[in-house]
């Protein structure tokens, strides 16, 4: 058991306090009318009990709790000490000391004759060990929403007593849609006023499906000396013409004819002399101010979102940017300072800017799950249309996207999915017939990687059929009849225009859907396309987007004189390079990590350093998916906030770096696509060179 | 800037647990072990809340609770008192003399936690 153990802190306790029971004990057997005694020997039991319940010694805190009460009776002066009892308690206290330090051995039939005993001498019987005062919560009741008024003006020292009533207010807040008036009237004129205290009452109306109990909860502390009123305003029964109607059972217009007949209820009232016409004024102005409350909470509602120019948060999202990478300098200034003013605001500022950053990143990035969520809908048609059976299975839902991505994502992914279900996933016989099941699946998903997003569209149909895309590559001129082209270049061909079967492209400015339209589409966000296919099993899609606006955290690393940046969700560990693994290689190199062999490439030789080495080399080792690879680099620096800032268009070919970002001191650090580096293992602008 | 809590209490046990408990959810805790410690610690630093127990040797927690609400500097800072269930008597004094809100005895870390954040958010 460690030191911060909190059972064994007070197993030491404990025995201290059971130490000065004694002591106490021993005192009182002389001078039984001792009351500071008394009061130590009440105590001690009452710290015994309430910090044994506190730590899990249950048997103690119930066992104690009988001394403890025999005690405070002698203390109010119910009960006049006597050697007896003292005598037991000693013999108590032993018990004690059994249960705390070998429950084991202790035994309960010995506890129970004591407090037997201990009753008797007190003419008391037995209490039960814990009194049940605490009220049993009531069973859950209702969970469907309504509408609540809630008024409640505190005490007049209730915020000098240090109740905050903004934080009552967050509370109900946090149940639900909640209008809030402040009641201002009783506050007197600034001459006369105790600005400590409360004069103000609050009025809420609150939109929950919690119990009235959940918001009586929030008043706990104050309820004794606030006037406070909770009210269900309105019930949403259902009427009985409308389920009716709901039911088929009566068709709508015989319930409206019907209704028409029914005289209105405040007519019958006054006609039959029940009420006076009066209050039935009064009792509709009721209902009137009522409703119009509850519109008012409606249309307030709707006006809680506004709509803003897409620049304008364009050009916030730069600002927290530039605040940011301005932030990280000051921290590097003041970092050498020691303690001072300026290192603690510097501190607070960073703390600010943090949530800034999170506040603005969450105002634009929209979880692609309302995409996917589209599509459900659409493969249902399409597969009705075909006459072909498939199941869409959607992941990473919760993956935050810019919503101006996501918006312009929608074409190219209707257009994908629909060519998976027209030409990939195969009829239902074809399927059964190749030995497949009857039902067809299609896997939307979307995850981060670092700077970048993946969205994956596989299927399970025929695959792409190679020797016909070659075939049209030929024929439109693509590639030459005898050329030798790879899997995934052949691939790609099914972006180039021309290969649209589906829909053409008309014109230059590009209507319509065609694959090449696609490609166009995820390149003009300066993503990149994917495809990989399995004859027979299926093919994959992959977009490659890179967030456009982002802070991540990345870890930087040096390469001779430069600095470098690797998204830190891609790393998986740092090792170090040792002599046997670092022989000189043209080819690839390998790293035996724990049994499994990873590839990786010297940085200093991607990047031609010519400064001489000093340090021992670090390999940082990035994993994407279940592809992994080590970078050899000069020195780990450590973690960094990285403000992403993408490479301009005239970079708009570079693939081994997804964007840059500036350093403290205001040099540019490159961050590395390991996307890129992980699927080809190399950079891939090395590969263009050698081939 | 991190919350501040005074955390007044004689046993070391329900000390330690409540600064594990409120400093691993970010406030900054400082201890005292009776009423008289409390209340120096009190006028030597600001603090944002007082948790403490009531039953404390060398000045109790009604009285501890009684001299702060005195102190010029303690208008609207909240303090929370420790009690057990059958305490009734003791929760009516403690609130009368300028106690703001209670946890009840025995009571789990999130129980404390919860509490705490209703106090000062």
């Amino acid at each position: 058991m460690t030191a911060a153990d909190p059972s064994a802190i007070f197993r030491e306790e404990a025995a201290e306090l059971l130490i000065t029971l004694e002591e106490a004990l021993l005192g009182l057997e002389s001078t039984p009318g001792d009351k500071d005694l008394v009061d130590t020997a009440f105590r001690a039991l009452h710290t015994i009990k309430g910090s044994g319940a506190m730590f899990g010694f249950e048997a103690v805190a119930g066992f104690t709790h009988h001394l403890e009460n025999a005690f405070d009776m002698v203390r109010k002066g119910e009960f006049a000490l006597n050697s007896d009892l003292v005598g037991m308690a000693l013999g108590a206290l032993d018990h004690i000391q059994t249960l705390i330090e070998h429950p084991e051995s202790a035994s309960s039939a010995d506890g129970d004759a004591i407090l037997a005993k201990v009753a008797a001498v007190l003419g008391k019987p037995a209490t039960a060990a814990r009194s049940d005062t605490r009220p049993v919560a009531p069973v859950q009741e209702q969970s469907d929403k309504a509408i609540w008024r809630i008024r409640f003006r505190l005490a007049g020292n209730s915020l000098v007593m240090g109740t905050n009533p903004l934080l009552l207010l967050d509370e109900l807040r946090e149940l639900g849609e909640c209008t809030v008036v402040a009641l201002t009237g009783d506050i007197p004129a600034l001459e006369v006023m105790d600005p400590t205290a409360c004069y103000m009452g609050w009025d809420a109306v609150l939109t929950t499906d919690r119990p009235k109990s959940k918001i009586e909860d929030v008043f706990i502390f104050v309820m004794d000396d606030a006037q406070i009123s909770i009210e269900r305003i309105l019930d949403e029964d259902p009427r009985l013409g409308e389920i009716l109607v709901g039911r088929g059972d009566v068709p709508a217009t015989a319930v409206i004819a019907a209704n028409e007949q029914i005289q209105r209820l405040g007519a019958i009232l006054v006609k039959g002399g029940v009420v006076a016409e009066d209050k039935i004024k009064a009792a509709l102005a009721e209902q009137k101010h009522v409703k119009a409350e509850i519109g008012k909470v409606q249309a307030q509602a709707q006006a809680n979102s506004i709509r803003v120019p897409a620049e304008r948060l364009d050009s916030l999202m730069d600002q927290v940017g530039e605040l940011v990478i301005a932030q990280a300098r000051l921290k590097q200034l003041v970092s050498g300072m020691g303690d001072s003013p300026i290192k603690s605001l510097a501190e607070e500022i960073e703390r600010l800017s943090n949530g800034l950053r999170d506040t603005t990143m969450g105002i634009r990035t929209v979880p692609i799950g309302t995409l996917f969520s589209r599509f459900k809908r659409l493969v249902r048609d399409i597969s009705q249309e075909l006459g072909k059976d498939v199941d869409l299975v959607t992941s990473g839902e919760e993956t935050e996207l810019d919503k101006t991505v996501i918006e312009r994502l929608n074409d190219p992914l209707v257009h994908i999915v629909r060519n998976s279900m027209d030409h990939g996933i195969e009829t239902p016989d074809d399927r059964v017939k190749a030995g497949k099941v009857r039902q067809g699946h299609l896997h939307l998903s979307a995850v981060h990687s670092g700077a970048q997003v993946y969205i994956r569209i596989r299927d399970d149909g025929r695959g792409l059929d190679r020797d016909r895309i070659r075939a049209k590559a030929v024929e439109n001129g693509l590639i030459a009849a005898d050329a030798k082209v790879g899997d995934q270049d052949l691939y790609q061909m099914i972006f180039a225009p021309g290969f649209s079967t589906a829909k053409e492209v008309t014109s230059l400015s590009g209507r319509g859907v065609g694959m090449d339209v696609v490609r166009r589409t995820i390149e003009s966000l300066r993503g990149s396309v994917e495809v990989d296919s399995f004859p027979g099993h299926g093919t994959e899609i992959t977009l490659h987007l890179p967030l456009t606006l982002a802070i991540i955290d990345g870890l930087l690393i040096r390469v001779g004189l430069g600095h470098y940046v690797i998204p830190l969700s891609a790393v998986e560990e740092c090792v170090e390079l040792t002599a046997a693994d670092d022989q000189p290689n043209s080819g690839r190199s390998f790293l035996n990590i724990r049994g499994d062999l990873v590839p990786f490439i010297r940085l200093r030789e991607t990047f031609q350093t010519a400064v001489p080495l000093e340090l021992y080399q670090k390999v940082v080792i990035v994993a994407v998916g279940d592809r992994r690879i080590g970078l050899v680099v000069d020195q780990v620096i450590g973690e960094h906030q990285t403000v992403i800032k993408s490479l301009s268009k005239l970079h708009a070919d570079v693939h081994s770096f997804s964007g840059a970002t500036i350093l403290g001191d205001g040099s540019v650090a490159l961050i590395i696509d390991v996307g890129a580096v992980t699927q080809t293992g190399r950079l891939p602008e090395i590969d263009k060179e050698a081939s | 800037m991190a919350k501040t809590v005074l955390s007044v209490d004689d046993s070391a046990s329900m000390r330690q647990m409540i600064k594990l408990t409120l400093s691993g959810a970010g406030y900054e805790v400082i201890e005292a072990v009776d009423g008289r410690d409390g209340l120096a610690k009190a006028k030597t630093a600001p603090v944002n809340m007082v948790l403490t127990d009531l039953n404390m040797p060398n000045m109790d927690g009604l009285a501890l609770i009684k001299e702060l609400r005195a102190l010029p500097t303690f208008k609207g800072v909240p303090i929370i008192f420790l009690t057990t269930e059958s305490d009734e008597s003791k929760k009516a004094e403690a609130k009368a003399s300028g106690a703001t809100a209670w946890i009840v005895k025995p009571f789990q870390q999130d129980q404390l936690l919860s509490v705490v954040r209703k106090v000062i958010g």
